[in-house]
């Protein structure tokens, strides 16, 4: 079975590391604030001006100067800190943030991403994004793993205008965990249930299939 | 108007010598500290060929959006646009230009701008369509851009307070880009919620120092929501 959104963001909160500053895109990436491990204290950076991120606010807490990158109203936990732009692409683009977590069209095996452009249809912009891939170390890229024709996502090259370039080195799709290394994804756990066979049928980019391929466990 | 007083009686003199084809730098994020009633004020004066350097472009009806009815904006440097629906008209009729901007770089142009530096090298945007056109050098192993940055005719800004020396203290999120807009104006404008008098704000808590502010006017602000995402109690 492929994961679901929960399970991609419960795989990727096992990346998490106590004292972490973390990004979360729009999307999927925001639900792995739901799993962080007890006991573990994680600070969330919001690109617009913000670390140490809250839940939503309740309806008396409700305040319109107060929002994250995907405006949406927020609240700050003890401890927080508040910012100018300038001051938090500061911290992204000067490799700061310990762990940026955030989706795509598709990724290749040189590590290049393409999220944020599809010729044809409008473009919206790139926000953050081009930033946050340039200036991490440390990225998480969550994606499905083929799109609803089953054409792969995990290419040689990307065909999308990129995002960023030579940027990727870890990539969780909804069938398996892989890292990019010496030009090729390295298939290093599948989802449970989804055979070896299908996450090569399924990958369009050169791909290395150890001997054991552990199965994630939920 | 005498010294560092730099409060103005009205809208209309705030933004007085805004003109066809200028350029205004404003800060916000998405509708968060947005300066509502400058936006207002220069739909008010129908100026037209604007450049408009923000990080988005309002909603339908609200913020920038709102220079679009008109078609006041010929072009709008940002990061991020398309929330509304006129805009994507529009642009797609060809009556308005856009030039995306990584936010980070954005944010970088404007405060560079406001700082004297005209260009700096970057690695964000290096081997993606926003790099074409532009010198690319190696630092450290890595390619990086060159970027130019942004200075504006004008820049429009909302604080929190300010003090009539046009000291300026934003609050929470919705200081966002105002900060660097209001360095990178030949004319920065800055509308707060409250002005109080030079002494009250806490000298070490200001976010703007008055040296970058040239008007300064008080207003009342409507501050929409743009996702109202709220949890139960």
């Amino acid at each position: 079975m492929a994961l679901s959104r929960e399970q991609i963001a419960k795989r990727v909160a096992r990346e998490l590391k106590d004292g972490y500053y973390v990004n979360l895109g729009i999307g999927i990436p925001t639900l792995v604030a739901n799993y962080v491990p007890e006991g573990m204290e994680v600070m969330l950076q919001s690109e617009n001006g913000l670390l140490g991120m809250g839940p939503f606010p309740t309806e008396e807490e409700l305040d319109a100067d107060m929002i994250n990158a995907g405006k949406q109203t927020v609240t700050t936990l003890p401890g927080a800190s508040i910012f100018s732009s300038a001051e938090s692409f500061a911290m992204i683009r000067g490799g700061h943030v310990d762990l940026t977590v955030l989706g795509a069209f598709e990724v290749d095996v040189q590590g290049n991403i393409a999220s944020w452009m599809i010729p044809g249809k409008l473009v919206k912009g790139m926000g953050g994004a081009m930033d946050l891939v340039a200036g991490a170390d440390n990225i998480i890229v969550t994606m499905t793993h083929a799109s609803k024709n089953g054409e792969s996502k995990l290419l040689e090259q990307c065909t999308l205008p990129l995002t960023g370039a030579g940027c990727i080195k870890k990539v969780l799709t909804d069938l398996a965990w892989l890292e990019i290394e010496d030009s090729a994804f390295v298939l290093k756990e599948r989802a449970p249930g989804v055979s070896v066979e299908e996450i090569v049928a399924k990958t369009a980019g050169r791909l290395v299939v150890p001997d054991h391929v552990p199965e994630m466990t939920f | 108007m005498a010294g560092f007083d730099k409060v103005v009686g009205c809208y209309e003199e705030a933004m007085a010598g805004l003109e066809d084809g200028m350029t205004v730098i404003a800060g916000g994020f998405g509708l968060c500290g947005i300066p509502e009633n400058l936006i207002a004020q220069i739909k008010r004066m129908r100026v037209r060929d604007l450049t408009i350097v923000s990080n988005n472009c309002g909603i339908d009806g609200f913020g920038l959006g709102i220079l679009l009815e008109d078609k006041q904006i010929r072009k709008m440097i940002s990061s991020y646009v398309g929330e509304n629906a006129l805009f994507e008209k529009q642009l797609l009729e060809g009556e308005l230009e856009v030039e995306l901007t990584p936010q980070g770089t954005l944010a970088e142009k404007m405060r560079a701008g406001g700082a004297g530096i005209p260009a700096f090298y970057t690695a964000t945007g290096y081997g993606t369509p926003i790099a074409e056109g532009k010198e690319v050098r190696e630092f450290n192993g890595r390619p990086h851009i060159l970027e130019q940055s942004i200075r504006g005719d004008f820049a429009i800004v909302k604080g929190w307070k300010a003090d009539r020396y046009g000291n300026v203290v934003y609050r929470h999120t919705a200081q966002n880009f105002n900060p660097m807009a209001a360095t990178a104006g030949k004319i920065t404008v800055v509308e707060v919620e409250e002005i109080v008098e030079p002494g009250e704000l806490d000298p070490t808590q200001i976010h703007t120092p008055g040296i970058y502010v040239d008007r300064l006017i008080q207003g009342s602000f409507e501050k929409r929501i743009e996702q109202r995402t709220i949890r139960s109690a």
